[in-house]
């Protein structure tokens, strides 16, 4: 098993609030990694600092084999983001926005246009690829955040809530997304607060107040905590109430 | 029993695009109606037309048996409307926000502090901070109780879960019912299905069009095809074997399982299964299953979707 994030007492405060406490965890290639916790747990904290945004308080984490405090850098060429307000470029075009973020990464015009076919082709949206990204639904614009964050061909993509507030087939267009990138061996690091999409995970973390309080994969997640679900497994970690 | 809105034939368009096309049905008061739809289906923009922000460009509507045009003043002074949007004042704290919105409606935290009291306790300890600082799940409690502070007799909530927690959740449906039991018509809409599963009454909503009205525990029986829950390791390789088959009409995740609907009896779905256990899933598991709302839901998108072909770009 190649280990592609891991994490040692990763910790940050903010002031006298320690938003992320001593998490230590590893992930694998190829894994779809799920990073569950209630509304302000640390997850977008944690995130941040997996791709360099954010500098820990101590502990250390590698990502991708970079030290993600003194490899920035490196880290953010291998990684890719897309976060919960994705941030596309809503006035520019498609096409613009895909040369904007292949630039960004120093990919060739030759390159950039090449892929933009082959994934606007898979997605069949080849048609808006002149359309203002401003005048697209909100699924069409999380496959295109997707998209994008996949468009230097990172080995790990890290995914904050992709699937807010669409309907359940494009929920499930972005899984089978998900599950073609990570059978591709990407590595897919995603939070989410649909229980359903806990289930699609290999493994799932729960973080409480800025600790790990549980980590392994749901049917062995459901059996430890003898609920049918993880929705059933969150309730009881997250708040400590059952309910049945 | 009172009825709370009344919605007869109401359509409105922005330009070109239809936002809500012929579109009625009462709620009662004391009733939870819940309006399931995608984003873009012109939730917000029914919800816009109650609270009298916008005009309909036909059809008409009572709130609280009033006329939403002529009469949107008294409408706006009896009706609590939390937006899909966060609309409290960031920079103000938990109290400011909360006393600025008595205030408005020329009341006081004190007055109808019962109807609040639940929800407020949780928030007390965050008094002092600015609702821009608070969690997502805090936020909308916080939001809620602005909403209430006037005792309102019709309650709009636009998506008042969209982005909390499971928890947090789970803890606002709890407070909806306790208004229920205060007489309070309470709209709402929602991403969720679990959630639609807590209305008394939900109407499926896409593109404009009301697909389907009824009580969520009967929303099952329009479901065409045989419901099959499927399990393998091999997640991604299940779904593209079951998609290819051609008695199987979809599939999808489900949790835990795979849903796949198939078009045949049910004495010919093992036989299939069975097949696809020798060549390919030795680990495979199968059992029939009854339609949730969300596999409803899901089918009549579908239809509709494959009822207009043209894949337009749309604006919101």
């Amino acid at each position: 098993m190649e280990v592609v994030i891991s994490t040692d007492k990763l910790t940050k405060k903010f002031g006298d609030f320690v938003a992320t406490n001593e998490i230590t965890f590893e992930v694998a290639k190829g894994e779809i990694f799920g990073f569950l916790g209630a509304n302000g747990a640390g997850k977008t904290t944690a995130m941040r600092m997996l791709c360099g945004l954010l500098k820990p308080s101590y502990g250390s984490a590698s990502v991708a084999g970079f030290d993600i405090e003194k490899q920035t850098e490196q880290v953010k060429q291998n990684i890719g983001y897309m976060s919960q307000k994705f941030s596309l470029y809503e006035d520019l075009t498609v096409k613009e926005n895909f040369r904007f973020y292949g630039g960004v990464y120093k990919l060739k015009r030759q390159v950039i246009d090449q892929r933009l076919n082959e994934m606007l082709g898979n997605l069949g949206m080849l048609n808006v690829e002149n359309s203002l990204v401003a005048s697209l639904p909100l699924g069409w614009k999380q496959k295109l955040a997707f998209s994008l964050a996949m468009l230097h061909r990172p080995k790990i993509v890290f995914l904050d809530e992709p699937t807010g507030g669409v309907d359940p087939i494009t929920r499930r267009q972005f899984w089978d997304l998900i599950y073609e990138a990570a059978h591709n061996g990407v590595t897919i690091f995603v939070t989410t607060h649909y229980m359903d999409e806990a289930e699609y995970c290999d493994r799932v973390s729960i973080m409480v107040d800025g600790v790990i309080k549980a980590l392994d994969t749901p049917e062995n997640l459901r059996k430890q905590f003898e609920t049918d679900s993880m929705d059933g497994v969150f309730q009881l970690l997250a708040r400590g109430t059952s309910t049945k | 029993m009172q009825t709370a809105i009344s919605i007869n034939n109401i359509s409105k368009h922005y330009g070109e695009i239809q936002a809500l096309k012929n579109i009625g049905f009462e709620v009662e008061e004391g009733e939870i109606f819940g309006l399931i739809g995608p984003d873009g289906a012109g939730k917000s923009s029914l919800f816009r037309i109650l609270t009298t922000l916008i005009l309909a460009d036909e059809g008409e509507a009572e709130v609280a048996g009033l006329d939403v045009k002529k009469d949107y003043m008294t409408i706006r002074q009896r009706i609590g409307y939390m937006p899909g949007k966060f609309s409290l004042y960031q920079d103000l704290t938990v109290q400011e926000n909360l006393n600025f919105f008595a205030t408005i409606f020329k009341t006081s935290i004190q007055e109808n502090y019962h109807l609040i009291k639940d929800i407020y306790v949780q928030l007390e300890p965050f008094k002092k901070r600015p609702a821009g600082k608070l969690s997502g799940g805090m936020k909308q409690k916080l939001a809620l109780c602005c909403a209430l502070i006037h005792k309102p007799e019709v309650l709009f909530l636009d998506e008042p879960t969209t982005g909390v927690d499971p928890v947090s959740r789970k803890e606002f449906w709890q407070m909806l019912k306790k208004l229920k039991q205060e007489g309070i018509a309470i709209l709402v809409s929602t991403p969720y299905m679990d959630e639609a599963a807590l209305c008394d009454r939900i109407a499926l909503i896409q593109k404009g069009e009301i697909l389907k009205i009824a009580p969520p525990e009967n929303i099952n029986q329009v479901y065409k095809g045989r419901l099959i829950s499927v399990k393998s390791k091999k997640t991604y390789e299940l779904i593209q074997a079951l998609r290819a088959l051609p008695q199987v009409a979809s599939c999808y995740a489900f949790g835990e399982f795979l849903n796949a609907t198939f078009k045949t009896d049910v004495q010919a779905i093992d036989p299939i299964l069975n097949e696809l256990k020798q060549k390919h899933f030795a680990d495979l598991e199968w059992h029939q299953t009854q339609p949730g709302i969300e596999n409803v839901f899901m089918q009549l998108l579908s239809q509709s979707q494959a009822d207009d072909s043209s894949i337009k770009a749309q604006k919101r």
